[in-house]
C-alpha cells in the first residue's frame, strides 16, 4: 500500500524537486558549519536563519496551494494557524527561559511578572514539556480550523465570502492577542528565547540544524500534498473547485471533503509558524495581521497555484526580493513594487511562474503529437 | 417499513413558488419502476424546476415527493439524494473539464463515497473493468486519456450519459439529452437510452418533438407548473389544450 | 457670628432693592470698598460681601477685577483702583480714570482661595439678578454647585421675579441646594428640597444627594436615599440611550462606507479590496481643500465640505473607473483574483499618499457649523455627527431614487440579477460595470468627508473600516441597498452595546463570530437576491 502511494505520488518532477530541497538542507548547514569563515563558499550563519525563515515560507506557501489550488478555497487568513502554531512554540520556549529572564522567575515568563500576575494562567500548563507542546501546536489550530471550517463549509459559504470571513478570523485573532490582559506577551509577543530542547537557541549548531528541519519539513509536506492530490481524494478536491454542484450531484459530500483538507491545511501552517519562531526569535500579534496572509497568497500566485513546486518557488522569489529591497535604497518603493506585483500576477501571469512553464511545455507536448497522429481518421461524428 | 406506493417516484401536490412566481403549482405525476417517460412543455412550464426539486437542489414550499415507497426527497440534500440512487444529467453537459475521461467516470463511479475512503481508494480490478464497459457505451474508449475540456459537443453529452450510468442509479433524470446534436447523434442518443431504459428508470425532459417520437414512450405535458396532459404522443399532440398552448396549429 | 453677618447682609441687600438710591448706592459702595484698602483678609472678605449686596451697578465689575487680580488699593489715599490690561487705572467706586498721577503705594488687593469661595458666591448672587437669562441661568448652576447659604435671599427674590420657566427652575434647584446644606432650614423643607433635586436626576445631582452632611436628620436621609437610587436608574437609561446614539452614528459612518462596496460587489461580483483607500482619498482631497482655503481665502472655510463632497466624489470615482478600465476588466470572472489585485492596489495608493502627504496624520477642522453640541435629556449630541447621519440619509435615499428612477439605475439592476440577459437585452455591460465602479468609489469618496470630520486622516484611515464594511455587505446581502441600510446600522449598534461591557476589543471579536453564525442560517446575507439567475 504504502509502496503504491509513494509511486503515485513522485512523478519525475515531483522526485527532482525532493532531491533538490535534500541537497539544500545538507548542504547548507555545510557551508556554514564546515566550511571556515574566510572562504568564498561560507555561508553565515544570520544566512542560514534566513533561508530558515524562507523554508517556514515556502511550507506556509504549500499549505495554501493545498487548499486554494487544488479545491479552490481562498483563504486570506492562514496566517492565523502560523501565527497560532509559532505561539504554541513560543510558550514552550517562554517556559524553559525559568531563571534566567530578567525578573528570575522560575516559573513566571517576565511579562507576567511585569503586568503583577501571581499565578501562571491554566492554559500555560504543560508547556514545559516539548511532547505537550509539539502537540499543541498542531491540535490547537487544527481545532480551531476544524470548528471554523465546520460551521463555514456546512453553511455552504464560498468564493469571495469565505475568504472575507477567513480575513475577519484572523483580525479578531490580531486584536485579542495584542491585549496584554491575553496572557501571551500583548503588543511584545514573546521573545528572548535562551534554549530548545536544552541547545541554545543562538547557537550556531542549532540554526543549522532548524534550516535541516525545516527543509525536511518541506518535503514531508510536500510528499504529504502529493500524495493526497494524486489519490482519488485529490480528484474530487479538483472536482469540487471546477463544479462544486456537480459533485454534489455524483453524492459527494463536499463539506467533508473541504473540512478534510482545511484541517490538513492548517495543520501544516501551524508546523510551519512553530518552526519559524525558534529562528526568528520572536512571535508576536502582528503576525495575526490580515495583509500577512494576503502576502502569503500572493507567494502562491507568483508560483503557479496548483503546481505544489510553485508555491515553494514563489514564497522563497517573493521574500528574497522583499529582503533584497526593504534592506536597501529602494526600501520606500518595496510596497509599490508588492502592489505591482499582485496586479502583474493576476493580470499577466495568471498561472504563475511554474505553471506557465508547464503550459508551454505541455502546448510544445500536443503540438509534437498531433503532428505525429496526421491522418488517423477520427471514429467518432464530427462536431 | 411498509411503502406508501408502488411508484418509483410519485409527487404530491408539489408547489414551488420564486418571489410570488409560481414556478411549480400543485404538480402530481407518478412514474412506475422501469418506465421511461419524456416530460415536455413550453418554456417556463417548470421542467428543470420539477427537477431542481426531485434532486434536492430546490425546497418546495408544499407538496411530498416519494422515491421508492419510502423516501421523502423534500428532506433531503443534493448528496443524500444522490447517495439513493437517483442521478441528473443536467442541460449544459458539465462534466469536470481538467480531468480525463477516465477520471470523469472514475469519479462518477458507484463507490464509498466518504472522504476518507477517497484517501486509500485503490482502484480495484471490478471496477477497472466497469470504466471500461462504460467506455464502450458511450464510445469514448479511444480518448479515455484526453482531459474533458477537448472533447467536442456531443462527446461531452456521451461522457456525462456514461457518468451517469457510472453512478447506477435507480432513476435517471435526463434533460435535454439531444440539444445542440446532429440528426445522427440524436437518433444514437435515443438508442441509448433505450438500452439503459431496460435496467432503469429514465425520466427524460426534450423539446425535440422527433426525438420524443422516436423514444416511442408516455409522455406528459406540463404547463404553468402542473401537469396539462398525459398519454401518447399521438394523444397528446391531439390533446386541444396541448396545441393551443405548446404545438400550436 | 457668620451666620448673624450673613443676616445682616441679607436685610441690607433688601433695603438696597427697595429704595434703588444712585447716590445710597454710591455711599454704601464706598464703605464696602474701604475694607480693601486694610490689606487684611478677613476685611477684604466683609468688603466682598458688602459690595455684593451694596446692589450698585459697579458691583459685579469691582468684584472681577478682584477675582481677576486687578484690583488695587491706596493705603495712603485709602482709594480702591481697578487696573485693566493696559496698565490704565480707573477709580474703583465710579470707573473714571483717576485724576493724576497713580499713588506710590498702589498694591494689589490679595486673595486667597476661601476668599475665592466668596467670590464665586458673590458673583453668583449677583449674576442672579442679571438682565440677560443665561447669565441668571449660570448663575444659579453656581449657586447648586457653591450651595452658598448667603445666596438665600438673592435666590428668593430672584425667583419671585423670574419669567423665563428654564430659569426659574435653575433657580428653584439652586435654592433646594442650599436649603439641603443649611442647618438653619426645617426637614420638611429639606424633604422637599431632596425631590426637587432628584428631579434634576444628573450627575450633579447624584453628587450632591450623595455628599450630605452626615449631621441630617433620619427622614432626609431617607429620602436622599430613595431619590439617589431613582437618579441612578435614570442615568442607566440614559447611559443606554446615550449608546444607541453612537450606535447610530457608527451605523451612519459604516453606511456611507460599505453601500459603494454593497454596490460594485451586487453589480459585478467584485470586492474591491481598496475600496478603503477610496475613503482615503476622500479625506485628502478635504484636506487639501481645507489648506487650499486657509491660505488663499480663508473666509470661505465654512464652505469647505460644500467644496469637498463633490470634489471628492469625482476624484475616487474617476479612479475608481481608472481601476475598472485597467485592471479589474480584465479580471472579469475571477473574483478571488480581482480580490487579489485590489489588494495590490490599496497597497499602492496607501504608499502613494504616504509619500506624498507623510505618514502622519493630517488636519481636519469641522466647520462652525458642524462644531458643538447640545443636550437633549441627558444625553449629548454633537453636531458634527448629527450632520453625518443626516447625510448618509441623503446619499441613501439619492442612491434608491438613482436605482429606482433613472435608465443608468435600470441597466445596473439589470445587470445585478442577470447579466447574459441584461447583455441580450442591449444593455452596454461593460460600460455599467465602469459606471458602476466610479459610483461606487465616489460614493466612497464623500463617505472619506464625512470621516474626515470625526476621525483621523491619516494613509491607513481606509484600513480601519474595510473589514467592518465588508461584515456590513456580508450580513446585509447584496443587490440590495436595504440590507446595506440594516446591516450597517445593526452592525452598529451590537457594536456599541457590547463595548461597555466588553471593551471595544472583545466587542468587535463578538460582532465577528456573530456574523460567522449568522452566516450559517443566512449565507447570502439577509436580504439576499433570490432565484435561478443569482445561484451561478
Amino acid at each position: 500500500m504504502t509502496l503504491h502511494i509513494l509511486i503515485r505520488s513522485l512523478d519525475r518532477g515531483a522526485a527532482l524537486f525532493l532531491i533538490v530541497i535534500a541537497a539544500i538542507a545538507l548542504g547548507v548547514p555545510a557551508l556554514n558549519l564546515a566550511v571556515p569563515e574566510s572562504s568564498a563558499f561560507h555561508v553565515p550563519t544570520y544566512l542560514v536563519s534566513l533561508f530558515g525563515k524562507y523554508a517556514c515560507y515556502a511550507l506556509l506557501a504549500l499549505s495554501i496551494d493545498l487548499i486554494w489550488g487544488f479545491c479552490g478555497i481562498l483563504s486570506l487568513g492562514h496566517g492565523a494557524f502560523f501565527a497560532l502554531g509559532g505561539y504554541a512554540m513560543g510558550m514552550y520556549l517562554m517556559r524553559q527561559i525559568g531563571t534566567r529572564g530578567v525578573y528570575a522567575d522560575p516559573i513566571l515568563p517576565d511579562f507576567m511578572v511585569f503586568l503583577n500576575w501571581k499565578q501562571l494562567p491554566v492554559y500555560w500548563y504543560g508547556f514545559q514539556y516539548f511532547p505537550y507542546a509539539a502537540l499543541m501546536v498542531v491540535l490547537v489550530p487544527g481545532a480551531l480550523a476544524f470548528v471554523f471550517g465546520w460551521f463555514a463549509f456546512r453553511s455552504r459559504v464560498t468564493g469571495v465570502y469565505l475568504s472575507i470571513i477567513t480575513q475577519a478570523l484572523t483580525f479578531a485573532l490580531m486584536l485579542g492577542f495584542f491585549r496584554n490582559n491575553f496572557g501571551f506577551g500583548g503588543n511584545n509577543g514573546l521573545t528572548d528565547f535562551k534554549d530548545i530542547l536544552g541547545f541554545n537557541v543562538q547557537a550556531e549548531t542549532t540554526r543549522a540544524v532548524l534550516f535541516a528541519i525545516s527543509c525536511l519539513a518541506i518535503m514531508l509536506g510536500f510528499f504529504t500534498c502529493r500524495a493526497v492530490v494524486t489519490s482519488k481524494f485529490g480528484k474530487v478536491l479538483i472536482a469540487i473547485r471546477d463544479a462544486e454542484a456537480r459533485t454534489r450531484f455524483l453524492g459527494y459530500r463536499v463539506e467533508s471533503y473541504k473540512l478534510v483538507v482545511f484541517t490538513l491545511s492548517a495543520c501544516m501552517a501551524a508546523i510551519a509558524g512553530a518552526l519559524y519562531v525558534p529562528q526568528v526569535g520572536i512571535i508576536n500579534p502582528s503576525e495575526f495581521a490580515p495583509g500577512n496572509s494576503i502576502e502569503a497568497v500572493i507567494w502562491v500566485a507568483v508560483g503557479g497555484r496548483g503546481t505544489l513546486t510553485g508555491a515553494v518557488i514563489g514564497a522563497v522569489l517573493v521574500n528574497y526580493a522583499k529582503t533584497f529591497f526593504t534592506s536597501g535604497a529602494l526600501a520606500p518603493y518595496w510596497l509599490f513594487m508588492l502592489g505591482a506585483l499582485f496586479i502583474a500576477v493576476t493580470l499577466l501571469l495568471p498561472r504563475g511562474v511554474v505553471g506557465t512553464w508547464r503550459h508551454w511545455t505541455a502546448l510544445r507536448r500536443d503540438r509534437a503529437s498531433a503532428a505525429a497522429e496526421d491522418g488517423v481518421t477520427d471514429p467518432l461524428p464530427a462536431e | 417499513m411498509e411503502a406508501l406506493t408502488a411508484a418509483l417516484l410519485y409527487l404530491d401536490g408539489v408547489t414551488v413558488s420564486f418571489d410570488g412566481f409560481k414556478a411549480l403549482n400543485n404538480l402530481s405525476f407518478a412514474i412506475e419502476p422501469g418506465e421511461m417517460r419524456a416530460i415536455i412543455g413550453p418554456n417556463g412550464a417548470g421542467k428543470t424546476t420539477m427537477m431542481d426539486v426531485v434532486t434536492g437542489k430546490t425546497r418546495p414550499d408544499l407538496g411530498e415527493v416519494i422515491f421508492d415507497g419510502l423516501h421523502n426527497l423534500t428532506r433531503l440534500d443534493e448528496t443524500e439524494i444522490a447517495e439513493l440512487g437517483i442521478g441528473r444529467k443536467f442541460q449544459k453537459p458539465t462534466v469536470f473539464e481538467s480531468h480525463t475521461v477516465h477520471d470523469n467516470l472514475e469519479l462518477a463511479l458507484k463507490s464509498d463515497r466518504r472522504a476518507r475512503a477517497a484517501l486509500w481508494w485503490r482502484e480495484s480490478t471490478d471496477e477497472r473493468r466497469r470504466i471500461e464497459q462504460l467506455l464502450e457505451i458511450v464510445r469514448l474508449t479511444a480518448v479515455r486519456d484526453r482531459f474533458a475540456s477537448s472533447l467536442s459537443h456531443g462527446q461531452r453529452q456521451w461522457l456525462e450519459i456514461g457518468m451517469l450510468l457510472a453512478q447506477e442509479p435507480k432513476l435517471l433524470l435526463v434533460d435535454e439529452p439531444a440539444a445542440g446534436m446532429t440528426d445522427a447523434e440524436t437518433r444514437q442518443t435515443a438508442a441509448l437510452l433505450r438500452e439503459i431504459n431496460r435496467d432503469r428508470t429514465v425520466i427524460v425532459v426534450e423539446h425535440d418533438m422527433a426525438f420524443v417520437r422516436d423514444l416511442d414512450v408516455k409522455v406528459t405535458c406540463l404547463h404553468e407548473g402542473s401537469v396539462l396532459a398525459e398519454g401518447t404522443i399521438d394523444q397528446v399532440s391531439a390533446n386541444e389544450r396541448v396545441v393551443e398552448v405548446y404545438l400550436g396549429r | 457670628m457668620r451666620f448673624s453677618r450673613a443676616c445682616l447682609v441679607a436685610l441690607l441687600l433688601a433695603f438696597g432693592w427697595a429704595f434703588g438710591c444712585a447716590t445710597a448706592h454710591a455711599a454704601s459702595l464706598h464703605e464696602a470698598l474701604a475694607h480693601f484698602t486694610t490689606d487684611d483678609f478677613s476685611e477684604t472678605a466683609d468688603g466682598i460681601n458688602e459690595v455684593a449686596v451694596s446692589g450698585d451697578p459697579r458691583a459685579e465689575t469691582i468684584i472681577r477685577a478682584l477675582q481677576d487680580g486687578q484690583l488695587m488699593f491706596s493705603a495712603e489715599r485709602k482709594a480702591v483702583y481697578i487696573k485693566d490690561d493696559s496698565g490704565k487705572l480707573t477709580d474703583a467706586a465710579t470707573g473714571q480714570a483717576i485724576a493724576g498721577d497713580a499713588p506710590d503705594d498702589l498694591d494689589n488687593v490679595r486673595i486667597n482661595n476661601r476668599l475665592r469661595g466668596a467670590l464665586d458666591a458673590a458673583l453668583g448672587g449677583l449674576t442672579l439678578l442679571a438682565s440677560d437669562p443665561e447669565a441668571r441661568f449660570e448663575a444659579a448652576q453656581a449657586v447648586f454647585k457653591s450651595r452658598a447659604a448667603s445666596a438665600l435671599p438673592t435666590l428668593e427674590t430672584a425667583i419671585a421675579k423670574e419669567q423665563n420657566a428654564r430659569v426659574k427652575r435653575a433657580l428653584t434647584e439652586a435654592r433646594a441646594a442650599v436649603i439641603l446644606f443649611s442647618d438653619a432650614a426645617k426637614d420638611e423643607d429639606k424633604v422637599a428640597a431632596v425631590e426637587i433635586v432628584r428631579e434634576r436626576a444628573d450627575q450633579e445631582a447624584l453628587g450632591l444627594l450623595s455628599g450630605l452632611p452626615a449631621g441630617a436628620s433620619a427622614p432626609v436621609m431617607k429620602a436622599a436615599t430613595t431619590a439617589i437610587a431613582a437618579i441612578n436608574n435614570r442615568l442607566v437609561l440614559w447611559n443606554a440611550v446615550q449608546n444607541a446614539w453612537y450606535g447610530v452614528s457608527l451605523g451612519s459612518v459604516l453606511l456611507l462606507a460599505a453601500i459603494g462596496l454593497a454596490i460594485t460587489f451586487g453589480v459585478m461580483g467584485v470586492i474591491n479590496m481598496a475600496h478603503g483607500e477610496m475613503v482615503m482619498l476622500g479625506a485628502y482631497v478635504t484636506y487639501v481643500v481645507q489648506e487650499m482655503i486657509r491660505t488663499r481665502n480663508p473666509a470661505l472655510f465654512d464652505y469647505s465640505l460644500a467644496i469637498a463632497i463633490p470634489l471628492s466624489f469625482l476624484v475616487a470615482g474617476c479612479v475608481g473607473i481608472l481601476i475598472e478600465r485597467g485592471i479589474i476588466r480584465f479580471l472579469y470572472g475571477r473574483p478571488l483574483e480581482t480580490l487579489l489585485a485590489t489588494w495590490g492596489l490599496s497597497l499602492i495608493l496607501q504608499q502613494a499618499v504616504r509619500t506624498t502627504f507623510g505618514p502622519n496624520n493630517r488636519e481636519v477642522g469641522n466647520p462652525s457649523w458642524m462644531s458643538g453640541a447640545f443636550d437633549v435629556g441627558g444625553i449629548t449630541i454633537t453636531y458634527n455627527r448629527l450632520w453625518i447621519i443626516c447625510f448618509a440619509l441623503a446619499v441613501f435615499v439619492a442612491l434608491l431614487a438613482l436605482l429606482r428612477f433613472t435608465r443608468f439605475g435600470l441597466e445596473m439592476r439589470a445587470v445585478t440579477q442577470n447579466r447574459a440577459m441584461a447583455a441580450s437585452m442591449g444593455i452596454r455591460t461593460s460600460r455599467v460595470d465602469a459606471l458602476t465602479f466610479g459610483l461606487g468609489s465616489g460614493i466612497a469618496g464623500m463617505a472619506g468627508v464625512a470621516l474626515s470630520q470625526i476621525d483621523n486622516v491619516s494613509p491607513n484611515l481606509g484600513q480601519g473600516y474595510i473589514i467592518d464594511s465588508f461584515m456590513v455587505v456580508v450580513f446585509g446581502g447584496v443587490g440590495n441597498l436595504w440590507g446595506t441600510l440594516v446591516g450597517s446600522f445593526v452592525l452598529g449598534e451590537a457594536n456599541k452595546f457590547l463595548e461597555p461591557y466588553a471593551g471595544a476589543v472583545l466587542g468587535k471579536i463578538a460582532i465577528l463570530v456573530l456574523i460567522i453564525l449568522f452566516i450559517q442560517k443566512r449565507p447570502r446575507g439577509m436580504f439576499a437576491l433570490k432565484g435561478r439567475a443569482v445561484e451561478a
